[in-house]
């Protein structure tokens, strides 16, 4: 069977993007960096082509990485090899929501 | 090294690849008029928008001088203004500005003419005067160096930011390299990546107008006090793997290589005979972004896709790069060359790099790209700031 590659575009990487199609719970599949160092890595989740899993543990409210950039946190704990998209990754940009919640918990404050 | 093509060389000196007459309404009120006047005469392109009347003083100087911009740019051999009367939008202005080019230019007013009927008549009549004045200008050959090169991305998925975008990267720095303009957008897509962007910035002033557009563009999208993510990244873009914003910027700032970026224009501005790197402050969307580039004065428009987006613009020859193997054998029709060798590892960027070079001095001589060819090339709308009122 032709090898599944999830590949980490730079070293500082937590994430890998896997280009492959029927990659399911449970698949073994090879995490590939640019070095082309191999690892192989069991993937929690099924994930469609072109998504990412983890390529280690990553904490809740740790940064995530990818191009050796911070691209969001995680909205909750992640394990290696577990699917990463909007269900546990936060991006910190463009939170309206965010900045008019802070600005309703600054109105209630007591002066 | 030199590399040439075959253009049509203007009255003012500036090189097109395609050689239209320019139907132009000053307010989408004048659009039906201008859209007959198109399905009548061969050789007529229309610029359709939704702008130009009940908007604030900024919008419509905005409105006037991206239609002055468009009708001054080297594809347009000529232009027939479309006036309604009573518009916003200075139409008197823009015919002036278009004549003062040296093209072939006619203006019709509706309301003068007496109605519909009588314009749609008076602007096939003008059309095709026009269309004939032009149509026996002979191409010339032009050094590659008189070319600006727009570019952007559109439906991405992650395959965009590790095939397609890195070829336009690779074709953006030979352009610069070979002494031509490439011009970038995208200024909400410049998110979470503005730092990188900025250290390569050729000026602290430019550096400076980086953070400037890219803090204007998030407090646009945060003023509604919602996430933007479904708006940017979009439910598309979602589906194909990115998952925030930060993560399609990265991927999407890619295609603007590596060479120093010269400064900041505002979205009518003309790059005139300014060369190297340059951003447009523009938003993603491909209305208001091609227009936005064809205002600037791109002869074409190289676009990287993954999930396959087929749009194109009147005056402006969009190629399609797509970095999305599946998405390529699926819509060739639509597709001009393919990046997705890249993600199967059956060529290098280099490789598909070249192969791009060479289809974009084919393109520039006269070779009509899909969108052309399928007739998809209507994608336009003016970008404005505030309320319609």
């Amino acid at each position: 069977m032709k090898e599944t590659i999830a590949l980490k575009v730079s070293p500082h990487d937590n994430v890998a993007t896997i280009f492959a199609d029927g990659v399911t719970d449970g698949s073994v599949i090879t995490l590939l960096d640019k070095e082309g160092k191999r690892e192989t890595l069991t993937v929690i989740g099924d994930v469609p082509y072109g998504h990412k899993v983890a390529v280690c543990a990553i904490g809740q409210g740790e940064k995530i990485y990818k191009y050796g950039e911070e691209i969001g946190v995680a909205g909750k704990a992640i394990k290696k090899g577990e699917y990463v998209h909007i269900h546990n990754l936060d991006s910190m940009r463009g939170r309206g929501d965010l900045a008019h919640l802070a600005k309703l918990a600054k109105e209630e404050e007591p002066t | 090294m030199s590399e040439h093509f075959m253009g049509y060389v203007r009255a003012d000196g500036q090189v097109g690849c395609r050689n239209l007459v320019a139907v132009i309404p000053g307010v989408t009120c004048a659009g039906d008029v201008a859209a007959a006047i198109v399905r009548q005469v061969a050789g007529t392109v229309g610029l359709f928008h939704h702008q130009g009347c009940c908007q604030l003083p900024p919008d419509l100087d905005r409105v006037t001088e991206t239609l002055i911009a468009l009708g001054c740019s080297p594809n347009v051999g000529a232009a027939l203004i479309v006036s309604l009367g009573c518009e916003g939008t200075d139409t008197e202005k823009l015919y002036a500005a278009v004549r003062a080019t040296g093209k072939p230019t006619a203006i019709i007013r509706i309301q003068e003419l007496g109605g519909v009927s009588a314009a749609i008549k008076a602007g096939i009549d003008a059309a095709q005067e026009l269309v004939m004045a032009i149509s026996d200008l002979q191409r010339k050959p032009v050094d590659i160096s008189r070319v600006t090169m727009a570019i952007k991305c559109g439906a991405s998925d992650t395959t965009s930011g590790m095939a397609s975008n890195c070829v336009i990267g690779y074709v953006a720095d030979k352009l610069v390299d070979l002494g031509a303009a490439v011009v970038f957008g995208e200024t909400t897509e410049f998110l979470g990546g503005e730092h990188l962007l900025a250290r390569r910035a050729a000026t602290p002033e430019a550096t400076q107008r980086i953070y400037d557009i890219v803090a204007r563009m998030e407090a646009r999208a945060e003023s509604l006090g919602c996430d933007m993510r479904k708006g940017q990244p979009t439910p598309g873009n979602i589906a194909g793997g990115l998952s925030c914003i930060e993560e399609k910027s990265l991927g999407a700032i890619v295609k603007s290589g590596t060479r120093p970026i010269q400064g900041v224009l505002e979205y009518p501005e003309r790059l005139g005979e300014r060369k190297g790197l340059w951003i447009k402050d523009t938003p993603g969307r491909e209305p208001e972004i091609l227009t936005g580039m064809a205002a600037t004065g791109a002869q074409f428009m190289l676009f990287s896709t993954g999930r396959g987006a087929p749009q194109g613009f009147p005056t402006m020859p969009v190629l399609k790069i797509c970095g999305n193997p599946n998405t390529f054998a699926r819509m060739q029709h639509d597709m001009d060359i393919n990046a997705g060798c890249i993600i199967t590892g059956e060529k290098s960027i280099e490789e598909v790099g070249e192969e791009t070079f060479r289809a974009i001095l084919a393109l520039l001589s006269g070779r009509q790209t899909k969108n052309e060819t399928i007739g998809y090339h209507s994608s336009m709308d003016i970008y404005t700031l505030g309320p319609v009122i």
